[in-house]
This record gives C-alpha cells, structure tokens and sequence, in this order.
C-alpha cells in the first residue's frame, strides 16, 4: 500500500489595481467636458488631441479628487510629479501617456473591509485616461478585426489608479474589496464608479503559494474584468488553473492575461512587440505638485462619511458588529435606524425590520424616521404583531400615511394585551388536562394552545405574545 | 528703418502700414529666390493685416506698439488656418486650429505677419540644411548657410524681408543664426514667454525669442511677448520686464565676466571681437573680469541626451493617426513604423534613436538622469558665478558661417558648434547675441551676454552697449 | 565605460520608436550614436553623488486651472485633418494581437 499523495495547502495572493475616473466636470489637463456618452470626437481639443504646440495645465478639482481618495484610504499625502509613459497605441494621442510614476500623490494606506479586515493601499496615483477603439469585422473584437475607430472623447479623462497591497486572499475578499471601495469613492463623490460604464476598471495580479510559505509565487496579471462579478469569477479560474499547473509540475509564467467572461476563462495576452520598455520620464510640461498642508486639511474637512464609519457607529449604537449592519449602511438606510433607536426603537428590532422589509423595498421610500419608530414601537408593546408590523411597514413604504390609522383601518388594534389575555385565559379554562401538561413541562403543548387562540382571534394573534403569556399563566 | 522707427510712423499716421508691407514684399520678390527664407509666405493675409492697422490709425484707433511691422514667423509656432510644417514632411497638410500664444501677441500688438521661416526640420540642427523644404542661404554670403535652427527667421531679417522674426531656441537655434547672419537674437528665461503653440522639440529647454535688426527691436518685441500664459503651466506668474525703457542706461558699474570655458578654443577672429567686446564695455565704465563655469563645457553632453530623450517623446505623437502623413499598412504598427520612416528626414530619426536609446530600460541612469544632474551642476556654477558678476561674456558660436554642406556628413561636428550657446538652455537662463564686427572673410560675429534668471533688463543694457560700441 | 552599441540594440530602438530604418541606416545610426554616446563619456562617468536632478529648469510647483468647462474643436474641423474617419471616428488599420 502506498501512502496518499501529499496534498498542498496552496494560499492564493491577489493584489487588485483600481483605476476609478473622477467625477470633475472637465478632463484632467483642458477644459474639454468629462462626459460618457457623448457623440464620439466631439468633446476634444488641441491638447487632449495631442496637436503640435499643445501644453497641459492640470485641473485642481482632479487634485483635490486625488487628496479626497487618498484621505479615505488613510494615505499620506506626498509631493508628486508626473511623468511620460511612452508607448504607441492609437487610443492614446500623444502616444505617451501622462501618469505619475515613482512619486505619486498618495502612498502608504488601507481599506477596511466591513468584517475588520484591513487591506494594505499601496498608492493612489493620477493619472490620464485614453480614448476608446472600436474594433471593426466580423468578430467586433480586437482579435481578426479588419480596422479599428477611435474616439477621443475619453482622452485625458483624469483617472486615480488605486494599488492594493497583495493582501486579497479569495475571489469572495476581491469582491467585497472592490465593492468597499466602490461606496467609499461614491461617498466621498470622486467617483461615480459605475463599472458598466467604465468608470470604474479592474486589473487582478494573482498568485498562489504553499500555505505558510511567505515568499510570493509568480503572477499573473489579469485584464477586462468588467464587473465584480467577473472578477471573482476570474480570481477562482486564475487560482485553479495556477494550482493545477503547479501541482502538474509546471510553472506559471509572468504575464498578462484577458478575462474572457463567456468562455469563462483566462488567456495568455502575449503582445507581438517585445517586451515593454515604457521610457519613463519627468514630464517637462508640468510642475511639481506639493499641496500644502492647509490645502491637505482643506481637502479633508470637505471628506463625507464613509462607509466604514457608519457602521462602526451603527453597530454600536445596535449592539452589534459592523458587518451585522453592513447591509443597512450600503442600501443608506442606516439613519433611518439611527432616527428610530434615537426615538426610543428596541435596536435589534430596528436593524431587523429596516434589513428586511425596507431593504428589500424597490422605489422612494414612503417611510421616514418617526412613522418607522412609531411601528416599531407597536409591535414591541405588542399592538402589532410581528406580521401586522411587516404589513404596515410594507404600506408606508408604498405610499406614507400614519402607522396608527393604517393599522387602525386594517382592525389590527383590536389584539390589544387584553383581549389576548383573555383569548389565553379562555383556551386554558376549556383544555385543562393540556394546560396540566403544559404545566408538567411538555413544551410541545404550546404550539396547541397558539392554534387554538389563533382560532378564537382570527389569527390576528402574536404567536410569541400567546407563548409569553401561557408562560405567565401555566408556569 | 528700425521696427521701432515704423511703428512710430505708423501710429503717428506718418506712413501706411500697406505701404510698409509692399516694400517688403518686393524685396522679398527679388531676393527671396536666392535666399529661401520661407516656407510660405502670407501676402495676401498680411496685405489685408496691413490695410485694416490703416483703417484702426484713420480712425484714431492704436493698433499697438508693433503697428503695422512685418514679421517673420518660424514655421514651427502654430498659426490658425495656416500650415504649420515645421519644415517636415510628416506634417504634411495640416493646419492647426489655434494661434500660438505669441503669435496672438504680436497681432494684438498690431505686427503684421508676413510668412512662416525655414528651419532645420522640428527644429533639429544648426545649419537649416536638415528642413524637407531645401536649404535657407545666409543673405551676407549665399554659400554659406545661415546657421540654424531658425536660419529662415534670421535670414529673413537679414535680408530686410521683416525687420521682426520670431525664432525658438532649444540649444542656440535662436543666437547662433542671428551670430551667423548678423542680427539680434534672444534666447529669454526660461517661463518668461509662452510656449504655448509651439511645436516641441525639447520641452524643458525650448523658448520662443525675438530675431531683430537692432537691440531696440529686440527689447520691444520681448516685451509684447513675454508675460504670464495660464495655458503653460511653466510660465513664470507675473507680467513680462520693462526693457525698453532702461536701453540707454550704460553699464556704469555693472560687473562683467568673460567666461573662459567658452571663450577657450574658438577661431582667431571671434577671440579678437570677444576681446574687443570686453574692452568695449569696461571702456563705458563696467568692471570686466574673467569668470568660470567648469560645468558648462559639460553641458554639450547632458544636452544631446536631454533634448533627443524629450524629442523621442514629444515626436511620437506623429503617427498617421490624427493629422499629417500616413503611409499605409497592413496593420498599425507597419502603418505607424512606414508613416514615421517617410515623414522625417535623417536628423530628426537621429536623435528620436538617440533619445530613444537614452531613456530605454538600462540606459536611464547612466545617459538621461546622469544629464539632468549636470544640469544641477550647470545651474550651481552659474550661481556662483552670478555671486560675482552681473552678466557674463563670450562668443556665440566658434566659427563663423560655415559652407552648405560642410559638416551634414558628420553630426557630432555639427554638434560640437552649440557648445557656446547651451549652457543657457540647461539653466533655463537669458542670453542675447549681438553682432559685434565680422571676420576677415567679412562674416558676421556675434558676441553672446548672458544673464541669471529673469536678468533680461540688466543683459539689455549692455546689450544696446555694445550695439553701439560696434558701431 | 560605454560599450558599443551593436546593431542589434539599434535595431531594437527603432522598433521602440516605430521607425523602419533601412539596413543602411541601421549601420549609419548604429555609428553615429556610439559617436555621441561615445561624446558623453565625459558625464556618464561624472561622480555626481548626492547631485539631485533638475528636471525643471523654472522651480514651480501646484500650477492648476479651474475646473470649468472651455469650448472643444469643431468635429469636423478635427476630423478634416486626419488620413482617415469612419463614422466620426479616426480609422487606423487593424491593432494585432499576440496570435496573429
Ligand atoms: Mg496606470
Ligand atoms: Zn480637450
């Protein structure tokens, strides 16, 4: 007998580069409209066509966007340059494009994920954005076409390029990253970061290694992850394929790969032109950046909540972990809680309530803080049962209106304490060998009790209201 | 007469300003053939320019302190509607969309625009020999060339066409020609006029600068030049010097340094005009001594890695895609590699090869970040310098004009001629060349002063001083 | 300390910098920049230790606009310049990828 084949514990690594387009009105270095959308090559000048003579001057609102991001992921603020990234693509009309290299804006951050997890935060650079190629032939893909279009519209777009430390552990971990930060560049309005837009793009360095190993293993990069979705789909892919090379005795090359989202799998992206060689250099057309730190604190009072913070404090204004209420601060609903709690709402129930049935709610919400408390508060005294509250919850968020008179008009009042004391009294009077039971301890008897107040109140009785008080009356 | 002197008759309402412009252009009708100063010259517009500056004066209108002066335009500033060549082949066809920010300038100041000057193709070369349009000839001697970049921007003045031109210097193109065809020409600070509309050669050392006939012009076109561009973000902030005002003030007092490393290993007969220079000026009362900036002979070096590094990118934008020549292919990079081979001629491929190599992968240290360190070097030893002197002294170029022909077989002598001249570009400093005598073959000589940053009033002075000593 | 460039790296530049250059030209250039490097010896070998570098001649810093909005070119004045347009777009000859 030989022994099993010694199985790896293999630890994937994945280090994510977020590039995010900023939400100024104008493009990063002219005042060309920062649009998507628009009639292509309408929305371009001398200097993001790159015409002979042309200078960039840089926008101050995509430097302020810049500090904002980096504040939010806890960055230092560090006098930057930019420089020239020389290569030749059609899409970029200078063919060099204008990004800040080894003294970015921000450095030396992180992003806590709503379980406490901490990424690292590499950088936070500016950048500029290219155009758009449009394909043309059979396939409308790069690969066989017979010609490509350009449009420049997007050229010069200012973009923050956000490296994250290769802390990411799992596709489930990428996902939540990006989504985390996705609400922290909408909160702080630097962003619109809607990937189906394009505004916010995905590129997945990924690795595995032996489990306690600490160096890292070689990457790969992957590109054209258009979605979260595609991203965690391609992380799991890259990790096997990895893990199967590996464990098949083979290496894994260095090197970027395309995310192909309908065959589900990664490719080798292998350019015809050797290997890149990018030329970098101080770009002579621009100054130095050095905000001060006036300008610094400016930028940074002008920060709004973000994201991590709200659920630290609804937590514990709730008693509860920050990734029990990470739901409710993502769908914004986390004031409406806070108003409630604030007004006298029993915590757990306001978090429960407002996670699953105003959560779920699709259109303007009809409920504001007060009604909310108010229904809250009827179902805790009891006025309302747990279904009678849901439904009443579900109408004002329909179409407003006051709890007390829906409630009210749907007869839901008529289960007040004392009719259901009185329902309870009765149905123990006419079973007494069940209540003797009960009495002794078997449980089970209460369930036959709750049938049979359900039945005299026309089940507008709360089954927990009818426990409790066969707990009161038999124990 | 002087730019200074018509703008006057102009405005006064003395003489017309169609009147100036015909006289121009029929001396440009009869030399122009020999001498091939333009790329295209602008008649009609300027004709049509000239009438309505008569128009504004009829009207008691002042069309401004240039009113009604020809200039001469160096065809690698952006002119709206106009083709912009460069003296390239790759820029076939195009026009651009805006004005350089001095081009709007000089109109505004009511100068009339005449044509656009020859050059050595984006720029690149000492000679004007390397433009893709043929040779400028030196109007003081036809076989001779007329020193380069802006040789068509100095020439043109020279031969009376304009008494005005504008030039870029990057690495002498504005100082050598005017030395080689003896005019004024001025290299100002770095960020005092805007580049904007430029066509880049090398971006952190190109400045636009003044061609003129007399240090008068000079000063006066610098002035409506210079000053504040939001649209350069490296324009220095403020409004530009007063130099006009100060032309006659001598350099009594001034310290004055002739500054060895450049003076050393020049021809006989720009050593004997440097000497006299010096004498000159201490005779009108400066205190001339010997100054040293042992890095500047460096800066030959660091400047043919500099400016060819930034020339690989600044020029890559010529790619087929956007505007001017494609030769086509089967695919972009074909398109890209047979539109490029066709487009530029064989300096310009020079130094995109030589700039190119400088910034790849290994070589960056060692060639591109090694010259901006004796850049540094450059700019201390000015510094200390500058402790001493007020301006410095020395020749602008070794030689005289030399031969057409002469030195296009072999670059690094045609190289070597920048040696006087760089050090300036490098530190971002002025300087101005002078036409200070000839030499025995009766070629011009031009005597370079040169200053600290934003020293254009001081450098003026003694400028319009030895304007006058050389009679 | 500079070693010779061999026509190989000339070869490869070109490449870098998208110019198709004839063989003659690769051996002329291939000369005439081991000439100027040759040339620049005299600073490639400088000590120049704790010398920061000068990549701006003007010591300016935080220039920035506005963020407003300024009229882009007119289409089809741009689109007039190019070699070629297709449907308001540049047309360019199609982009290979690695397997083809
Ligand atoms: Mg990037
Ligand atoms: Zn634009």
């Amino acid at each position: 007998m030989t022994d099993p084949p010694v199985t790896t514990e293999w630890e994937p690594v994945v280090g994510l580069e977020v590039h995010c387009e900023l939400l100024t009105d104008t493009k990063l270095f002219c005042g060309c409209r920062n649009a998507f959308g628009d009639e292509p090559n309408t929305n371009v000048c001398a200097v993001c066509l790159g015409l002979p003579g042309s200078l960039p001057v840089l926008n101050r609102q995509a430097v302020e966007f810049a500090m904002r991001i980096g504040a939010a992921l806890h960055c230092e603020v560090r006098p930057s340059l930019f420089h020239r990234k020389n290569y030749f693509y059609p899409d970029m009309p200078k063919d060099y494009q204008v990004s800040q290299y080894d003294r970015p804006i921000n450095v030396g951050g992180w992003l806590e994920l709503a379980d406490s997890t901490r990424i690292g935060v590499t950088r936070a650079h500016m950048e500029e954005d290219t155009g758009k190629t449009t394909h043309v032939g059979e396939s409308g893909r790069i690969h066989g076409a017979d010609h490509s279009l350009v449009d420049y519209n997007r050229a010069g777009v200012p973009l923050v390029e956000i490296v994250s430390e290769p802390d990411v552990r799992s596709a489930e971990q990428a996902k939540s990253y990006v989504n985390e930060l996705r609400a922290i560049l909408f909160a702080i309005g630097a962003s619109d970061a809607r990937m189906e837009e394009g505004s916010l793009r995905i590129d997945a360095n990924i690795s595995v290694r032996p489990a306690g190993r600490a160096a890292f293993g070689t990457r790969a990069e992957i590109k054209n992850l258009n979605s979260v979705r595609s991203l965690a789909r391609a992380v799991d892919y890259e990790i096997a394929r990895q893990v199967e090379l590996l464990e098949a005795g083979g290496t894994v090359v260095q090197e970027t790969r395309h995310w192909d989202e309908d065959a589900g799998r990664t490719s080798s992206m292998r350019s015809k032109e050797e290997a890149f060689d990018y030329r970098y250099f101080p770009e002579p057309d621009l100054v130095p950046l050095d905000p001060d730190a006036e300008w610094q604190a400016k930028v940074k009072s002008t920060l709004a909540d973000l994201p991590g913070d709200r659920r630290t404090r609804l937590g514990a204004l709730a008693g509860m972990a920050p990734a029990d209420v990470a739901v409710l601060v993502e769908l914004d609903l986390d004031d409406l809680v806070t108003k409630a709690i604030d007004g006298g709402a029993d915590p757990r129930l306001a978090v429960n309530r407002a996670a699953n049935e105003v959560a779920g709610h699709v259109g303007p919400l009809g409920i504001d803080p007060v009604s909310f408390t108010t229904v809250l508060q009827m179902e805790a005294d009891g006025r309302l049962t747990a279904t009678q509250a849901k439904q009443v919850i579900a109408e004002v968020l329909a179409a407003g209106g006051d709890p007390v008179a829906i409630a009210a008009e749907r007869g839901f009042e008529a289960l007040a304490s004392d009719a259901l004391t009185a329902a309870v009294d009765e149905a123990i009077a006419a079973h007494p060998a069940e209540a003797a039971r009960l009495r002794d301890g078997e449980q089970k008897l209460n369930g036959f009790f709750v049938g049979k107040v359900m039945a005299a109140t026309g089940g507008k009785a709360d089954g927990k209201a009818v426990i409790a008080l066969l707990r009161q009356r038999t124990g | 007469m002087t730019a200074v002197e018509l703008a006057r008759a102009v405005r006064a309402g003395e003489k017309k300003a169609r009147d100036v412009i015909e006289e121009h252009l029929d001396r440009i009708n009869t030399t122009e053939p020999e001498i091939h100063a333009f790329n295209l010259l602008l008649a009609d517009e300027a004709r049509a320019a000239a009438d309505e500056i008569d128009h504004a004066v009829a009207n008691g209108v002042d069309p401004g302190p240039l009113a009604g002066v020809p200039i001469a335009l160096k065809d690698n500033l952006c002119t709206r509607g106009i083709p912009t060549t460069c003296s390239s082949k790759i820029l076939d066809g195009w026009c651009p969309p805006y004005d350089a920010t001095t081009v709007t300038k000089v109109r505004a100041a009511g100068a009339v625009a005449i044509g656009k000057t020859n050059l050595d193709e984006f720029a690149m070369g000492s000679s004007t020999e390397n433009s893709a349009f043929g040779p400028t000839k030196n109007p003081r001697d036809a076989t001779k060339v007329p020193g380069g970049s802006s040789g068509g921007s100095a020439a043109a003045v020279a031969a009376g066409f304009a008494p005005l031109a504008l030039g870029s210097d990057t690495g002498g193109s504005i100082r050598q020609p005017a030395a080689l065809c003896g005019v004024v020409g001025v290299k100002p600070t770095y960020g005092l006029v805007s580049r904007y509309g430029l066509v880049a050669f090398a971006s952190s050392l190109d400045q636009i600068g003044p061609m003129t006939a007399t240090v008068g012009d000079a000063a006066l076109l610098l002035e409506v030049i210079a000053g504040h561009d939001a649209a350069d973000s490296t324009s220095i902030p403020g409004p530009g010097p007063s130099l006009v005002g100060g032309l006659n003030d001598g350099v009594e007092g001034l310290r004055i340094g002739v500054l060895a490393e450049l003076a050393e290993g020049v021809d006989t007969d720009v050593a004997a005009r440097l000497a006299e220079a010096a004498a000159a000026l201490e005779a009108q009362g400066a205190k001339v001594g010997e100054a040293s900036v042992p890095s500047a002979t460096l800066g030959l070096s660091a400047y043919y890695l500099i400016a060819p590094a930034e020339a690989s990118s600044n020029l890559a934008r010529y790619d087929g895609v956007r505007y001017g020549l494609r030769v086509d292919g089967p695919d972009i990079t074909s398109m890209y590699g047979a539109t490029r081979a066709a487009g530029f001629g064989p300096e310009v491929k020079r130094r995109i090869m030589l700039g190119t190599y400088a910034l790849s992968a290994g070589y960056y240290d060692a060639y591109y970040g090694q010259a901006q360190r004796v850049r540094t070097l450059i700019i201390r030893d000015f510094e200390a310098a500058y402790a001493d002197y007020d301006l410095l002294l020395a020749p602008v170029t070794p030689s005289t004009a030399f031969s057409l022909g002469a030195k296009t077989a072999d670059p690094l002598t045609m190289y070597l001629s920048d040696v006087c001249t760089i050090p300036s570009n490098l530190a971002g400093h002025p300087a101005i060349s002078v036409p200070f005598g000839d030499d025995s073959q009766g070629l011009p000589i031009g005597i370079q002063l040169l200053a600290p940053a934003l020293g254009e009033a001081t450098m003026f002075r003694a400028a319009a001083t030895l304007e006058r000593a050389a009679g | 300390m500079t070693e010779p460039i061999s026509r190989d790296d000339v070869a490869h530049v070109a490449r870098l910098a998208r110019l198709d250059l004839t063989d003659e030209e690769l051996d002329r250039f291939a000369g005439q920049l081991a000439a100027v490097l040759e040339h620049a010896d005299d600073i490639a070998s400088l000590d120049t230790a704790g010398v920061e570098p000068t990549a701006h001649p003007v010591p300016l810093t935080n220039v920035l606009r506005d963020d407003v909005v300024a009229p882009s070119l007119d289409r089809d004045e741009v689109l007039a310049q190019a070699p070629a347009t297709e449907d308001n777009r540049f047309r360019v000859p199609r982009i290979l990828t690695a397997d083809e």
